[in-house]
């Protein structure tokens, strides 16, 4: 009865009892039930606890199915916990070391022991160090540096201190700001760092005498100066660092800042990874250098500024650079432009070999 | 206070994408993106098992703990939700999610990503307005108390949402009848009748097999 009292499909109906009590009659009850078990055990037992472990692992097989019609994800991201783990629990808080200490251990060096000055009086004559379009790189690239680090601490610490600082409205424009300059300027600064290495490449092959220099500590402390050619053991060391984990970390920067090329969420998990790493390294080292390059020692600044630099100063920080260029030494009011006398000449004389 | 869950029992879900459909739907989202997705493992095959995932709701949420502009926020729910205004596409929050939730419109040059989009358990977000709210986050099903329209809608009920303490409540309830020789049917008044009738020999009164000529 309570079949038919389904209305408009009577008939149907009719049919499925007809067949029901003909399956009733031919099965037995015991052969009956033994289809259901079996029927029970195969519906139920589709999830194991392999296919649990199997998706956990964040493995794929042949046929699964998403139906999102690009997606390329699994079902668990499990290197998404480690990926966080890895930032927020050992970049993070070892980079802010890194960075922070090397500022303060900075700070304590200046206060302890100061400015390295030249030890003797300036001659006035003048040695060109770094002709126009060396300067010109240099001060586009370490502008375009100073922009991405802070950018990028922005990016990595800004939440814990300006939201709170600032509010929201500043925060939210702050950040997208900070964003926009890191991922547009970013390619840009890795261009112009490739062309600034290969156009100071030359002075940076590293020889027997920056091994000395080493063993002296660059003569950070104290009245001595280990020899020193063109480029001291010090700057070839900034330059080799630039040239190995800066390009790491501008590729590893692409890989993130183009998304669109199909790689996948682990590759840029990954690059997150090593691009941060990078980054706080090369801004912590980049504070060192630009210590010794400003305010640690006298006379150095006027190189990359004026391009000129004193022959006291080359006589002490780069002695055997000043014995292959002390022909070409300039008096002070001579100098008129960039190319009084020769133009690159001096770079030309100090090239090694 | 409630902690709003989802929960996808795959032994039910027939991967009929009614739940994308409806969340689409619900929240008007944007074209290209679709907050929940239905996964499939081992297509074809006997053990074929389906699953659909969307925005869970962690309780440590990865996605929280990474966002370089802390624009994530929990409500008092339980719900994990974030705010338009303040994201700026990095992508971090996608390469943490366990579960693929977080999603980018992708208009700009060079796979630029826009701001995130993802399940909002149907309750909305920041915004002045209602208006704005919609526009920004889809619909705000959990002011008006209602749940989230995917697990409404689902046809086996495989998908539940709602408060955790609820949704774990049924689905141990499930998981003890399951594959019990009372099958999925208990409760059902027309079966405790026939059970009754028939004794404790429950495969007799399990007669999916109905003859409506045995009936007195």
């Amino acid at each position: 009865m309570s079949l038919c009292r389904n209305g408009p499909n009577v008939g149907a109906s009719v049919a499925l009892a007809l067949l029901l009590l003909l399956t009733a009659l031919f099965a037995s009850p015991a052969l009956a039930q033994v289809e259901t078990e079996r029927e029970a055990a195969a519906a139920v037992g589709a999830v194991t606890p392999d296919t649990w472990r199997q998706v956990r692992s964040g493995e794929v097989g042949p046929n699964f199915r998403d139906s999102r019609a690009d997606s390329t994800y699994n079902l668990i991201n499990a290197s998404g916990e480690s990926w966080r783990q890895l930032r927020n629990r050992w970049v993070s808080p070892f980079g802010l070391i890194a960075v922070g200490g090397m500022a303060g251990v900075i700070l304590l060096f200046y206060l302890i022991i100061g400015r390295k000055d030249l030890s003797e009086p300036r001659t006035g004559r003048k040695l060109l160090r770094w002709p126009l379009v060396v300067r010109s790189i240099h001060w586009t690239v370490a502008s375009l540096f100073i922009v991405l680090a802070l950018t990028g601490l922005n990016l990595l610490y800004g939440k814990f201190v300006f939201r709170s600082l600032f509010g929201d409205a500043v925060w939210a424009s702050m950040i997208s700001g900070s964003k926009l300059l890191h991922n547009y300027l970013g390619p840009l600064f890795g261009i112009l760092l490739v062309v600034l290495l290969a156009r100071v490449l030359k002075h940076n092959w590293l020889d027997r005498t920056d091994l000395a220099w080493f063993k002296q500590g660059g003569g950070l402390v104290g009245k001595g100066h280990p020899d020193a050619g063109f480029a001291n053991g010090g700057e070839k060391l900034w330059f080799w660092l630039l040239a190995t984990a800066g390009l790491v970390v501008v590729a590893s920067g692409l890989v993130m800042d183009f998304p669109n090329y199909g790689q996948s969420r682990d590759t840029m998990q990954w690059a997150n990874i090593i691009h941060s790493v990078g980054a706080l390294g090369l801004t912590a080292v980049a504070l060192g250098h630009i210590y010794i390059g400003t305010i640690g020692s006298e006379g150095s600044l006027e190189g990359m500024t004026t391009g000129y630099v004193d022959e006291t100063w080359a006589k002490e920080h780069h002695n055997l650079w000043y014995e292959e260029a002390k022909d070409q030494a300039v008096p002070e009011d001579q100098l008129t432009g960039d190319k009084p006398v020769s133009g690159d000449s001096s770079e030309t004389a100090s090239r090694p070999g | 206070m409630a902690q709003m869950k989802f929960m996808c029992d795959a032994e039910r879900c027939i991967e009929c994408n009614g739940c994308v459909t409806a969340c689409k739907n619900a929240n008007d989202v944007e074209w290209g993106i679709q907050r929940r997705r239905v996964v499939t493992l081992d297509d074809g095959e006997p053990s074929e098992v389906s699953i659909s995932v969307a925005c869970m709701h962690c309780d440590d949420a990865p996605c929280m703990a990474v966002c370089p502009t802390d624009c994530f926020y929990k409500t008092d729910d339980g719900i994990v939700l974030h705010d338009k205004d303040l994201c700026i596409g990095c992508g971090y929050c996608l390469y943490a999610c366990p579960f693929g939730a977080p999603q980018f419109p992708k208009q700009n040059a060079f796979g630029e990503r826009g701001k995130m989009d993802k399940c909002t358990f149907c309750a909305g977000g920041p915004a002045e307005s209602k208006e704005e709210e919609y526009e920004k986050y889809g619909a705000n099903r959990i002011a008006e108390g209602k749940l989230p329209l995917c697990a409404e809608m689902c046809s086996t009920k495989a998908l539940l949402a709602g408060d955790a303490q609820t949704v774990a409540d049924i689905f141990r309830q499930r998981v003890v009848k399951r594959g019990h020789a009372d099958g999925g049917w208990s409760g059902n008044q027309r079966r405790e009748r026939e059970r009754t009738r028939a004794g404790a020999d429950l495969n007799q009164a399990d007669s999916l097999a109905y003859d409506a000529t045995r009936r007195g």
